[in-house]
């Protein structure tokens, strides 16, 4: 077992371990903490993979905005349901059987796939290229319409949420 | 060498936690972020695929990069609605948001 497998498998355990602290924490605050070292973890095994600028991006966005917009939502939204009746509702146990059922086609599927063993990466030495993922980004030949479809979604989603947000005086619409 | 297939069961694991915060949690919240759970594994899935069997080409990249771009508007939209609905109904529990009920 080389340094990195046993960086990985600690990875892995404390990220898989803060994600079911996140879903099983009774108090909201707790989750959203949970969740940022969740996404510390996530941002681990990016950097085992080689990808720093996802590794950059991961912490930026998730971390940075994402886990802090989730954490003003639920300072917006204290003393609702903190400590009073159960946190999840009836159905839980047919919660956890869906994703056992889940996991184990997922694993059944992937373990009958003939990569699923590759050791061996294609990434060059260094990581990847971000010059030309930048290029490919605005490249009519390449990526652009995703890339202007993906910046007008989020303009939208920015603009509605605001909107949607926004106090509004009762009777004046 | 760590093998693909150690990133496959973890991605599947953290997606099947996800989808549990999504399906069990009364809080709307605790439902949205099992979404970005989910989110997450489908971007570490994407990130292996890419890094061990098709780094020739960026298309792995873009599709992360899109993934990002609408887990921030799904994430921004959605707090918005749950704290608009908060401040109508004084309520986060899914169970109560049953305006639309038959």
């Amino acid at each position: 077992m080389t340094v990195l497998q046993i960086i990985f498998l600690l990875a892995a355990a404390i990220t898989l371990g803060s994600a079911v602290m996140v879903v099983s924490s009774r108090r909201m605050m707790h989750v959203a903490l949970w969740l940022v070292l969740t996404l510390f973890g996530v941002a681990i095994l990016f950097a085992l993979l080689e990808i720093r600028f996802f590794v950059v991006v991961q912490v930026l966005i998730y971390i940075g905005a994402i886990a802090i917009l989730i954490i003003f939502a639920v300072m917006l939204t204290r003393h609702s349901l903190e400590d009073v009746g159960p946190h999840f509702n009836r159905g839980w146990w047919i919660a956890i059987l869906a994703c056992f059922a889940t996991f184990s086609g997922l694993v059944a599927v992937l373990s009958s796939w003939s990569k699923f063993q590759t050791i061996i990466r294609t990434i060059p030495a260094g990581g990847e290229d971000i010059l030309s993922l930048g290029k490919a980004f605005i490249d009519p030949a390449g990526y652009v319409i995703p890339f202007e479809v993906a910046s007008v979604l989020l303009l939208a989603a920015l603009i509605g949420a605001i909107f949607v947000a926004s106090e509004r005086k009762e009777g004046k619409r | 060498m760590i093998p693909l297939s150690w990133y496959l069961i973890f991605s599947a694991a953290l997606f099947c936690i996800g989808l549990f915060g999504v399906l069990a949690r009364k809080n709307s919240i605790a439902i949205l972020v099992g979404v970005e759970l989910m989110l997450n594994a489908v971007n570490i899935n994407l990130l292996a695929f890419w890094s061990y069997l098709y780094s020739n080409s960026q298309s792995g990249l873009v599709f992360v990069a899109i993934v990002f771009a609408s887990a921030a508007a799904e994430v921004s939209v959605g707090l918005a609605l749950i704290i608009s609905a908060y401040r109508r109904r004084n309520t986060v529990t899914a169970n109560d948001l049953d305006l639309l009920k038959g």
